[in-house]
């Protein structure tokens, strides 16, 4: 029965199925996992599912009813709702034709363009705020401009706050929109043109039903980072109840001075996450496992 | 069928009774930019294809020079990388000409016209149906595309599964389909953009040995139906003589044969189509009834003939010895050596090396009784009266 023993394999593999395991180790190591892998990895896992469970326990159910019922709590939860999906749809309405432009032309620098993408999912979410503000608070490159010609202010309003979690959330849009044309087959593009579609519409209505489930996807990544801004928001936007103060910033406020309610907040919060999660699974993540 | 279309003077746009193919509701002779030929010169002298496929890339350079009349169907066939499918994105402009490339169809320039706007339509080696549309919906997508309105565009349609045998596969999505209705949809679809220019890339190598029996007796209908030019991709010289009028081979990015499918597979010029249609073939200098050849021995043929000349006889012809033979009337003996055996149909074919490499045809009995294997010494004989020789 050791691995290296060819005679053994025969034996071996008619439990497991005739066809299967040629060629590979005969014999499975019995007893599972090694301990150096098992460890870290039960650790790990108690690591990421500890401080769910502690929220759990130490949640105020008695009191969960009427610290719910505050109309706070549903102003923060509809804001955070509102802001997080309105950011989804700009970060689609722009994400994804830059995701195409990344994926399907050659124009110089082009590498340059989408490391300069992807530089906000990994920038301090605080530094994209101030950097929001320089660009478009009231005195800002371009906010100064806004607001003398049109008169539109965005820190500090609603608006500002889907602006800001638009910032942070697009590059996972962007990232997986182009993670999923490029694996799709540009030769339908080129056979849609063939039969007579200029190539805004053979990416309407040939590309885009292609990646549709990557957009969904990549939708659901941006909404739920969205959902979660917390730095950029607060710097961009500030702290203004039922204007611009989202479910994470109610939940840090709380904490200050009434942690039940924090707690509350959370829960709700990890009850949108699972949701989501839950989602995904159903519809685009079985497809992977 | 080439005969038939030359009787026609010109085209028109009123539809005779050959344009069935191009009208499939037989009522609507006008839908769409590339429905009807508004370019074709009215002398009848400029329709059809005509056209230099120039194409640089890298070190590989395309240059086939292709000319077709409408209804003709032309085959370019050729070894795998010998450019024929850079010539078909050319013809379709997926792929842009180089400098000192031309195409014209029904006098009309289309060097620089975009894809969308050529009257070409083409059937993909993988057919690449919309996986996301059902069989009618693919084939309504040409015609939307030009302009016309959706429930007519799929009526349309639903005529063209109907004439490809399809009807009751309108709502099937493609991933649902077998090879072979794949592949007429896929046809259904490039006709129904009524194009001037029809190709095909392998029409047939995706499908099995028993549907593509079935499928390419069924296009050689289709295409026997289709008024205008068709040009069609393919490595199998029994696809190119079937489906096509005329074959134009090219090797290396070169047309290095033209003509019908009888005459090239008579007197082939190179060996990747003495191959294909199974030919012993050599190229020499002739004198009266010897052929000198470039390397190797000499041939004696039937055919008086002076100057450069290729030689052919079919392998059957080729009969072998265990010893030189004594009193044999060939005058073509050679000594070889056996390459290899692979059976041939009922027929085992020998490859031979030595002073002429060849193949010859021996039945299973006779192989038995010369006890051939790999490396055996033989005699080899063809008569005189079995080959052929024609000027190169």
């Amino acid at each position: 029965m050791t691995p290296s023993d060819p005679s053994a394999a025969p034996a071996d593999t008619l439990t497991d199925g005739p066809r299967r395991g040629r060629g590979r180790t005969p014999g499975r190591v019995r007893g599972g996992t090694p301990l150096p892998l098992l460890v870290p990895a039960l650790v790990g896992l108690a690591f990421l599912l500890l401080p769910l469970v502690a929220l759990l326990i130490r949640a105020p159910w008695r009191s969960l009813p009427d610290q719910l019922a505050k109309p706070e709590v549903w102003q923060a939860l509809r804001l955070s709702l509102f802001s997080a999906t309105a950011a989804t749809a700009v970060s689609l309405v722009l994400g994804v034709p830059l995701a195409w432009l990344l994926a399907r032309t050659r124009f110089p620098g082009r590498g340059l363009v989408r490391a300069l993408v992807t530089l906000p999912l990994v920038l301090p979410p605080v530094v994209g705020g101030v950097a929001l503000l320089l660009a478009l608070g009231r005195n800002g490159v371009v906010g100064r401009l806004l607001d003398t010609w049109f008169g539109i202010t965005l820190p500090f309003t609603t608006a500002g706050v889907v602006v800001a979690e638009a910032f942070v959330a697009m590059p996972f849009l962007v990232i997986s929109v182009e993670g999923t044309l490029r694996a799709a087959d540009p030769r339908y593009e080129e056979a849609a043109m063939t039969l007579g579609a200029s190539r805004f519409t053979a990416f309407r209505r040939v590309t885009l039903p292609l990646i549709a489930p990557g957009i969904a996807a990549g939708s659901v990544l941006a909404w739920a980072r969205a959902l979660g801004e917390f730095g950029a928001t607060i710097t961009f936007a500030g702290n203004f109840p039922g204007r611009t103060q989202t479910m994470p910033l109610a939940v840090y406020l709380a904490l200050q001075s009434d942690p039940d309610a924090a707690i509350a907040l959370s829960l709700v919060l990890l009850l949108v996450s699972v949701a989501v999660l839950a989602g995904l699974r159903d519809r685009w993540m079985t497809a992977a496992s | 069928m080439t005969e038939a279309h030359e009787a026609h003077p010109a085209r028109t746009a009123e539809p005779t009774d050959k344009d069935t193919a191009g009208d499939p509701t037989g009522t609507n002779t006008d839908v769409g930019p590339t429905g009807t030929d508004t370019t074709g010169d009215p002398t009848g002298t400029d329709t059809g294809l005509d056209a230099r496929l120039v194409v640089r890339r890298g070190t590989f350079l395309l240059d086939v020079e292709l000319a077709a009349a409408p209804g003709e169907v032309v085959a370019l066939l050729g070894p795998n990388g010998a450019g024929k499918t850079t010539a078909l994105r050319a013809l379709a402009g997926l792929t842009p000409l180089s400098e000192g490339g031309r195409l014209r169809l029904d006098g009309a320039a289309l060097d620089r016209t975009p894809p969308e706007a050529r009257p070409v339509g083409v059937v993909f080696q993988d057919y690449l149906l919309f996986p996301h549309l059902s069989a009618l919906d693919n084939v309504a997508f040409g015609p939307r595309c030009q302009g016309v309105p959706k429930a007519e565009a799929r009526a349309q349609a639903a005529v063209w599964l109907e004439r490809m045998g399809l009807a009751e596969f309108a709502g099937t999505r493609p991933r649902r389909l077998s090879g072979g209705q794949a592949q007429r949809v896929a046809v259904a679809r490039a006709l129904a953009t009524r194009p001037r220019l029809l190709l095909l890339d392998e029409p047939l190598a995706a499908l099995d040995a028993r549907t593509r029996l079935d499928v390419r007796a069924q296009l050689r209908h289709h295409l026997a139906d289709f008024e205008a030019v068709a040009v069609l991709v393919t490595h199998d010289p029994l696809d190119a003589m079937v489906l096509a009028d005329r074959l134009v081979v090219v090797e290396d990015g070169r047309v290095v044969q033209e003509g019908g499918p009888s005459d090239i597979a008579r007197r082939p010029r190179t060996d990747y189509i003495a191959q294909l249609v199974g030919l012993n073939l050599y190229r020499g200098e002739a004198e009266g009834h010897t052929v000198a050849l470039e390397a190797g021995p000499a041939i004696t043929t039937t055919e008086r003939l002076d100057g450069p000349v290729f030689v052919a006889f079919p392998p059957g012809a080729v009969t072998l010895h265990r010893d030189r033979p004594t009193g044999s009337s060939a005058r073509n003996l050679w000594q070889c050596r056996v390459a290899g055996l692979e059976t041939h149909g009922d027929q085992i074919r020998v490859a031979l090396t030595g002073e002429l490499p060849l193949a010859a045809d021996l039945t299973t009995v006779a192989a038995a009784e010369l006890g051939l294997h790999a490396g055996a010494p033989v005699w080899a004989t063809v008569k005189a009266a079995q080959t052929h020789a024609y000027p190169a």
